[in-house]
């Protein structure tokens, strides 16, 4: 099987490579501690925790309601952590866990130019500017650092076309209708473990509404960040696309080094109505622990997105090269008819990370298509699955899908494991599923050195050239990002 | 410009090069001919430094810098190219990438800037009309797919990218037609000057007419067993590699 070849200006890397280059093949270098004071609640998870998160959010009844019937059942679930995914982990000790931290600002901002200077440098150290005059390429930002959302910028001129990009606490205050009708209509509270635990102490994340034949004109983005000690980030965020209207979603993510394992167990949930497009796109980039497998993030997250209506799409694109353990499959409910779901994926794992991370692709409407590429390399000590299920229900007439993953290994101590799962219901669905696993050639570096590029620089090339065709996914400020990323993540890995 | 002496080399204990000697000096087109499995390939690979083969005794020196202790990207930015005989595919990395980031790396280990994207085209345009290549070919992944020829003649190509003073080209005109052959021969002559050398690895005293070589040398078993000029290649053509072996056995026997 051969990959495809994009030949498109737009998907010629040439201009990229010198950043390849000039990558300083450093370590994680996100690992810095910013020195803020921070309103905390205390370790430990009850409903009165519950009640003091939804209290300094200050949200409706329904809302806490909401909150102590996730907790409930998850307190039901509590014994039953799941544990069929391929990662092994300590007992996670939810009651060590502080469920609520936010940057003490003097005042609440009004505007991100009031935001605290502390906390406007760390994200500048992230390489990321609130300032809108500086963003480059009109990118709108929601900053979360720990709990909550610090700003979130190009508010105005998005209102201005009706779309609202916010932090959820704000929608809840702001649009409680909205929120109340889509909230856990796609993931349930009762979804599983992880999603039970985050609908009861969830403290923010982004909103996102395109209203009706919209076509969102920038790139929304968020940015997580994880800062406080023993804190677990848990963020919610929820999009929604009205009839034919368009959005392209970027979310990045890194947390400081710190020697214990960090819980970050996130929700999202995506609504495409009637001939609407959302592009959801993740760099995820927590601090993977470091090379003996001490610290770093566990990531379980649940990310499902629904073609509700008819020609809608939903198309997940994901770089996943950080966290100690990674658990987590973006998927699609292909309700409407003729609705396509997408899923591209590259997932690194180096030293002791883990990852088992895939997709669902559930067919029910007719002549809906879903698309499945994943790639996954794995380096050292790691262990990389892919886990995917395509359902065919008994009434998707003329369902279609494609599944490709590929698994590039580098040395012989780590492993690749692929998991793939059909279910047809309907025999006029064609369901196609092709895998690989290969080795880095030694011939292929050779060659590489030969022409007087060093061997660091030639994984950095092959590993790219495995994951163009997910990279070609990203938009082109994220595809930079995430090449520079990759060859970081993998730096130490050939001999 | 290169001087190997008394080279022996090989893998798992198993010698293949039982002492080469050879000289080639600035200006000079050497052709290297031998049957199959007589080491030809492996004096390549060892000369640009593939860490596969143990070197047990003797010296290479390129350049008057001894060659056996630097690492194969070091001895490439000292200016030495192998157009190798199985050239290698690498999926999803665009061959134009690849070609553009071995010259910036080149540039940088002579410490010269990186070529802008204006001046690498420009470099690439003179030289896609020199070996005849098309942008197409370019643009695809690096020789995945390319069928023999396709491959051979973008290793010159890269030889014309990169500019080496010693090119090592092993076999590059097996599965080429007669009109590819003209254009590395072609290609391999113009780089010709008084400061570059070209060793030529071949079966074919053909591509021979085209690039008239300064000295013919035989392979055989690990070793230069004659060494002489052009008609050295006819004389091959005609008897074959019998009557070395002749020569030899009686060289044995006396
Ligand atoms: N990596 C290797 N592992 C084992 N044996 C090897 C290896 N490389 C070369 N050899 C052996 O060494 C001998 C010389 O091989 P080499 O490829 O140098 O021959 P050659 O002269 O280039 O032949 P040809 O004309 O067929 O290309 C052969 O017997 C070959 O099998
Ligand atoms: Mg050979």
């Amino acid at each position: 099987m051969k990959p495809e070849i994009y030949q498109s200006p737009k998907n010629d890397m040439n201009d990229e490579l010198s950043t390849i280059e000039k990558t300083v093949l450093s370590d994680y270098k996100y690992g810095f501690v910013t020195d803020i004071e921070a309103d905390e609640a205390p370790p430990g998870l009850n409903e009165d925790i519950i009640r003091f998160i939804s209290a300094k959010k200050n949200e409706p009844e329904w809302m806490l309601e909401w909150r102590l019937k996730a907790f409930r059942h998850w307190s039901r679930l509590a014994a039953e952590e799941p544990k069929w995914a391929n990662i092994e982990y300590p007992p996670i000790s939810y009651q060590d866990i502080i469920y609520y931290s936010a940057p003490k600002q003097k005042v609440k901002p009004n505007s991100l130019e009031e935001i605290d200077p502390e906390l406007r440098r760390t994200f500048e150290k992230l390489g990321i500017s609130l300032d809108e005059q500086k963003r480059l390429s009109g990118v709108a930002v929601d900053a979360v650092i720990d709990s909550v959302s610090i700003g979130t910028s190009f508010k105005e001129q998005l209102g201005e076309m009706g779309i609202i990009f916010c932090s959820m606490t704000d929608a809840i205050q702001e649009h409680p209708d909205l929120v109340r009708k889509y909230l856990s209509s796609v993931v349930p509270i009762t979804d599983n473990y992880f999603a039970a635990l985050n609908s009861a102490v969830f403290t923010d994340g982004s909103f996102c509404y395109i209203p009706k034949g919209v076509r969102c004109p920038m790139e929304l983005s968020t940015y997580f960040r994880i800062n406080a000690e023993n804190t677990g980030q848990f963020e919610r965020t929820l999009i929604i696309a009205e009839q034919g209207s368009y959005v392209s979603y970027l979310e990045g993510c890194t947390a400081p080094m710190r020697d214990e394992h960090q819980l970050h167990a996130a929700v999202v949930e995506l609504i495409a109505l009637d001939d609407a497009e959302i592009k959801y796109s993740t760099v995820q980039n927590w601090y993977p622990g470091d090379k003996q497998g001490k610290g770093g993030i566990y990531n379980f997250v649940t990310k499902r997105g629904i073609c509700k209506g008819n020609n809608s799409k939903i198309s997940w694109t994901q770089v996943e090269t950080g966290s100690a353990i990674t658990w987590k499959y973006p998927s699609v409910i292909l309700k409407g008819d003729n609705s396509t779901g997408e899923f591209y994926s590259v997932a690194v794992t180096n030293n002791y990370q883990q990852a088992d991370t895939g997709t669902k692709m559930q067919h029910l409407g007719k002549n809906t298509k879903s698309r499945i590429v994943s790639k996954g390399i794995s380096a050292g000590f790691s262990n990389n699955s892919y886990r995917g299920l395509v359902h065919v229900a008994k009434n998707a007439v003329n369902a279609r899908n494609y599944s490709q993953c590929d698994s590039l290994l580098l040395g012989d101590k780590c492993g690749a494991h692929t998991f793939p799962y059909i279910e047809v219901k309907n025999n006029t669905s064609v369901v196609e599923h092709e895998a690989t696993t290969s080795k880095i050639g030694e011939d292929q570096i050779f060659y590489c050195n030969q022409r007087g590029i060093d061997s660091e620089t030639a994984v950095a090339l092959i590993i790219n050239g495995f994951a163009r065709e997910v990279m070609n996914q990203l938009p082109m400020e994220f595809a930079v990002e995430a090449q520079k990323l990759l060859a970081v993540s993998l730096e130490g890995s050939v001999g | 410009m290169l001087k190997i002496q008394n080279l022996q080399a090989g893998i798992e204990g198993r010698t293949i090069l039982k002492g080469i000697n050879l000289e080639i000096k600035a200006g000079e087109v050497h052709a290297i001919m031998g049957p199959n499995g007589s080491g030809k390939s492996t004096l390549a690979s060892v000369i640009a430094g593939k860490t596969d083969y143990e070197v047990t005794e003797g010296r290479i020196e390129f350049m008057g810098k001894d060659l056996l202790d630097m690492l194969p990207e070091k001895r490439a930015g000292e200016g030495l190219f192998l157009g190798f005989q199985y050239p290698v595919e690498i999926p999803g990395l665009s061959t134009t990438n690849f070609i553009k980031t071995a010259v910036n790396e080149l540039r940088k280990y002579r410490g010269e800037e990186p070529l802008d994207a204006v001046a690498f085209l420009r470099l690439m345009k003179e030289k896609m009309a020199l070996m005849d290549i098309q942008q197409p070919l370019l643009s695809r992944s690096l020789n995945e797919g390319f069928s023999g020829g396709e491959k051979k003649r973008n290793e010159i190509f890269q030889m014309a990218m990169l500019q080496p003073k010693l090119a090592i080209l092993d076999e590059t005109d097996s599965g080429l037609d007669i009109d590819a052959i003209r254009i590395v021969a072609n290609g391999v002559n113009k780089l010709r000057s008084k400061d570059n050398a070209v060793l030529l690895i071949t079966h074919y005293q053909r591509l021979l007419d085209f690039i008239i070589p300064d000295f013919v040398h035989v392979l055989y078993n690990g070793r230069i067993v004659k060494s002489g000029t052009k008609e050295l290649a006819l004389e091959l053509e005609l008897k074959g590699y019998d009557f070395i072996k002749n020569d030899l056995n009686i060289a044995e026997t006396v």
